[in-house]
């Protein structure tokens, strides 16, 4: 009889670790094409930053759905007072940071008074900019007072470089981050891997996953054997070239073509004769052909777009019927503007392959209508120097993968040199309006203002390519803000 | 001996002061500013203007370098503008990947190279040499990353005996490690191998054609005897300077191999500093590594005397 019970016992525990070991399976390698610079979201502009830590690691008082949506997160809640100057967060509470401390509303002051303080080094400082003061009402409530009503203060709040961290970890996040999320940070070797794990005293519906490992596969022929040999099993976004289909027939992987935030564009210097002549830019904008460009320069998977606005978006018109493909229109501009013998001006290509494969494309097509454009490739901090900063340049291609920025073409300084006091007026409004219907509808006529104008050539929406095992669920498709957010990701069989 | 060896470690230091100009002039001219790459596109200018106030890169050129060579001289190299950690402990970490592989692939080519040299040379004319020879020229042709590639798809992605690319650390026990750096250590051994055959074949050649291994022939000594007594040693001159040079080449110049098997090393260390403007960073390590240089000659040039007594005379 005792032997029979210890037999049965046995087999039952057999058969309870194995199905055990069958079903849950929680470990999980994510490829990034990028090693992130550090890893704190409040100090750099890095996407890799936020694609490691926001969600997972760092929290913000709201945070960006999968959709592009906001949502609460350490705010539990908030009200809005009628002239729509003062936001008042309900905290969450019992909510601790990774270190054990106890998260309140000192933290939230702290916070957002470090990232709009004048020696602050926060990549998107202008985000904190309405701001004029954070106060404590009581542990568990933060009144934030705006200078003017900001429409999109609630969204803001909700990048990543507006999480949430604690005074005492504050300088050490770049390489020890502490934050709220449901993961912790374990261990970085540089130049290798990223490891974070399951975080025991998380507040909210804990992770699937016990422990995720970011692996930094920078090479697109290491990323498919990495995959193939099983030893990453995901990649929230790779570029594999050729290789995809290779990898989209093997039935051991699932392919996402999602879309990301970044507005590829040929950015035009639009202060800068002949481009300061609207005919000359819609000449060039008929004679881009979308279709061809996003066949060479992004393997056919970008969404053509006519305007700065992501198609993701809930505010999205499709404008690329404003100036469509037609080399006789173009031709037509270009003698109307008195340039029917044509120019030659440059394009200086930064080192992603859309924007040097492009610009093969874009030099071709232009050259239909008698525009000879010298290529010049120019590496990353070049382009930000030559191109960005001291706007010296005709044209180049680029992907604005900053989400919802259509407010940078109101910048007077910014390298686009665009100036429309209509444009600027539109925007004004944005800010100042709160309700949704009316918010979107002010998008749709700014982005029409742009693309009537023609202010650069709107090409296509850069692509998200999800690779990952067919048996992972819960990864993100598309990405409306930098992140790969592993909060719901868990393995099925 | 004790003059040559001082001579020796003056120049090293006279190579190390220019190098450290070169550098640093060279990184000055570069265009690029590092706070502006970190902070991104949306940076405010104030935010920049903190930043870099921050990094120091306000001071003028003279006091940055002053500070930074006073800096190496105490063995302080400074902290990376990008990853915020002292330089040295970041060379270090790139190192305890670099170093073994470097090590690996050069006993791994010297094992293959020394052997099929001597082989050919003996057998010189006939079909042995024709094959290793041929066997080198193909070797030598091949591109290393196609090389490595097609050694991941066998041994990684179909038999799975060894991992894909990218380095658990030594932390995680030896083996694990060695493990992780067999397929790239044969990827950059085949092509030094090559290259390291034929010049041992040529130098045995020529060393074979001398009147005393005639005579070492003619009095009757087994030829095996002469090519490994007499021959090898002599040929090892122009052999040990491949060496010196490929160890070179192997610690940083494997920038190619180390991207296909996302290996941490020293190569990707570089580069990606250079493309960050992570400009310490850069400066660190290519003192580094012409300090390495300055020690391996320094070392071959040991060797030399070691496998020639007449050089132990003329210095």
């Amino acid at each position: 009889m005792k032997t029979w019970s210890s037999i049965l016992a046995a087999a039952a525990i057999a058969l309870a670790s194995s199905t055990a070991a069958y079903a849950a399976r929680t470990d999980i390698v994510v490829g990034l094409p990028l090693e992130p610079p550090h890893l704190d979201p409040t100090a750099g502009a890095a996407a890799a930053i936020d694609e490691v830590g926001y969600a997972n690691i760092f929290q913000g008082l709201t945070r960006i759905g999968s959709k592009g949506e906001v949502l609460p997160d350490l705010a539990e809640s908030w009200t809005i007072s009628e002239d729509g100057k003062v936001y008042t967060f309900k905290l969450r509470t019992g909510v601790k940071f990774h270190d054990g401390s106890e998260f309140n509303a000192d933290d939230v002051k702290f916070s957002l008074d470090r990232a709009r303080a004048e020696n602050s080094t926060n990549a998107q400082k202008a985000l904190f900019a309405q701001i004029d003061t954070v106060e404590v009402v009581d542990p568990a409530t933060v009144k934030v007072t705006l200078k003017q009503p900001q429409g999109a203060f609630l969204y803001n709040m909700g990048w990543g470089d507006a999480v949430i961290v604690a005074p005492e970890s504050a300088e050490t996040n770049k390489d020890k981050p502490v934050g709220t999320g449901p993961f912790k940070f374990v261990n970085w070797a540089k130049g290798s891997s990223i490891t974070i794990e399951k975080n025991a005293d998380y507040w909210g519906e804990p992770v699937y996953l016990d422990k995720a490992e970011f692996r930094i596969i920078p090479d697109a022929a290491a990323a498919v054997p990495a995959l193939l040999s099983g030893d990453v099993q995901a990649f929230a976004n790779v570029g594999l070239g050729d290789a995809l289909a290779q990898v989209e027939s093997d039935p051991r992987f699932k392919v996402v073509i999602g879309s990301t935030e970044g507005e590829t564009i040929l950015s035009t210097n639009n202060k800068k004769p002949p481009f300061d002549n609207l005919k000359v830019r819609q000449a060039i904008a008929h004679a881009l052909n979308r279709e061809e460009i996003i066949k060479g320069a992004s393997s056919g998977l970008g969404t053509p777009i006519g305007s700065h606005f992501s198609p993701g978006n809930a505010a999205y018109v499709d404008l690329t019927g404003t100036y469509p493909h037609d080399v006789a229109k173009a031709k037509e501009l270009m003698k109307e503007a008195g340039l029917e013998g044509g120019f030659k001006a440059t394009l200086k290509m930064p080192p992603p392959a859309y924007a040097r494969d492009g610009g093969q494309i874009i030099a071709s097509q232009l050259k239909e209508i008698g525009i000879e454009l010298e290529l010049i490739p120019v590496e990353w901090a070049d382009w930000l120097k030559q191109v960005f900063t001291d706007k010296d340049y005709d044209l180049t291609i680029i992907s604005h993968v900053e989400p919802n920025d259509i407010g940078i073409y109101a910048r007077k300084d910014y390298y686009f040199q665009y100036d429309n006091p209509a444009f600027d007026k539109v925007m004004a409004e944005l800010d100042v309006t709160a309700d949704e219907a009316k918010r979107n509808e002010l998008y749709g006529q700014a982005q029409k203002i742009l693309a009537d104008d023609a202010v650069n050539g709107f090409l296509f929406q850069l692509p998200k390519i999800g690779v990952w095992d067919a048996k992972i669920e819960g990864m993100w498709e598309n990405t409306p803000t930098p992140a790969f957010d592993l909060t719901k990701v868990k393995w099925v069989d | 001996m004790t003059a040559f060896l001082l001579k020796r470690l003056l120049i090293g230091l006279a190579t190390l002061l220019v190098a450290s100009m070169v550098v640093f002039g060279v990184m000055e001219v570069l265009p690029g500013d590092p706070a502006l790459l970190m902070l991104g596109m949306n940076a405010s200018p104030d935010a920049l203007e903190a930043l870099r106030q921050q990094m120091g890169l306000n001071d003028p050129v003279v006091i940055r370098y002053l500070h930074w060579i006073g800096g190496l001289a105490m063995g302080d190299f400074g902290r990376s503008y990008t990853y915020s950690s002292p330089v040295i402990e970041l060379i270090g970490e790139r190192a305890a990947v670099s170093l073994p592989l470097a090590l690996m692939s050069l006993a791994l080519s010297t094992l293959i190279a020394i052997p099929v040299g001597l082989y050919a040379a003996s057998r010189r004319g006939r079909l042995p040499d024709t094959l290793a020879m041929g066997t080198a020229q193909i070797g030598v042709a091949i591109p290393n990353f196609w090389f490595a590639l097609l050694l991941i798809y066998v041994f990684a992605v179909w038999l799975r005996l060894v991992p894909a690319g990218g380095f658990p650390g030594w932390g995680a026990g030896i083996w694990p490690g060695i493990k992780s750096l067999i397929l790239p250590a044969v990827a950059l051994a085949l092509p030094q191998a090559a290259i390291l055959a034929r010049v041992t074949r040529s130098a045995l050649l020529e060393v074979l054609g001398e009147d005393y291994i005639r005579t070492a022939r003619a009095k009757g000594m087994p030829r095996r005897t002469v090519l490994w007594r007499h021959a090898l040693r002599n040929a090892m001159i122009p052999v040990l300077t491949i060496l010196g040079l490929q160890f070179a080449f192997l610690l940083a110049g494997t920038i190619i191999i180390e991207n296909v098997f996302y290996l941490p090393g020293l190569g990707r260390l570089i580069f990606q500093a250079i493309t960050q403007r992570d400009l310490i960073v850069v400066e660190g390590v290519v003192m580094l590594l012409v300090a390495t240089v300055v020690v391996v000659n320094l070392l071959v040039d040991l060797a030399y005397a070691v496998v020639d007594p007449r050089l132990r005379v003329r210095t």
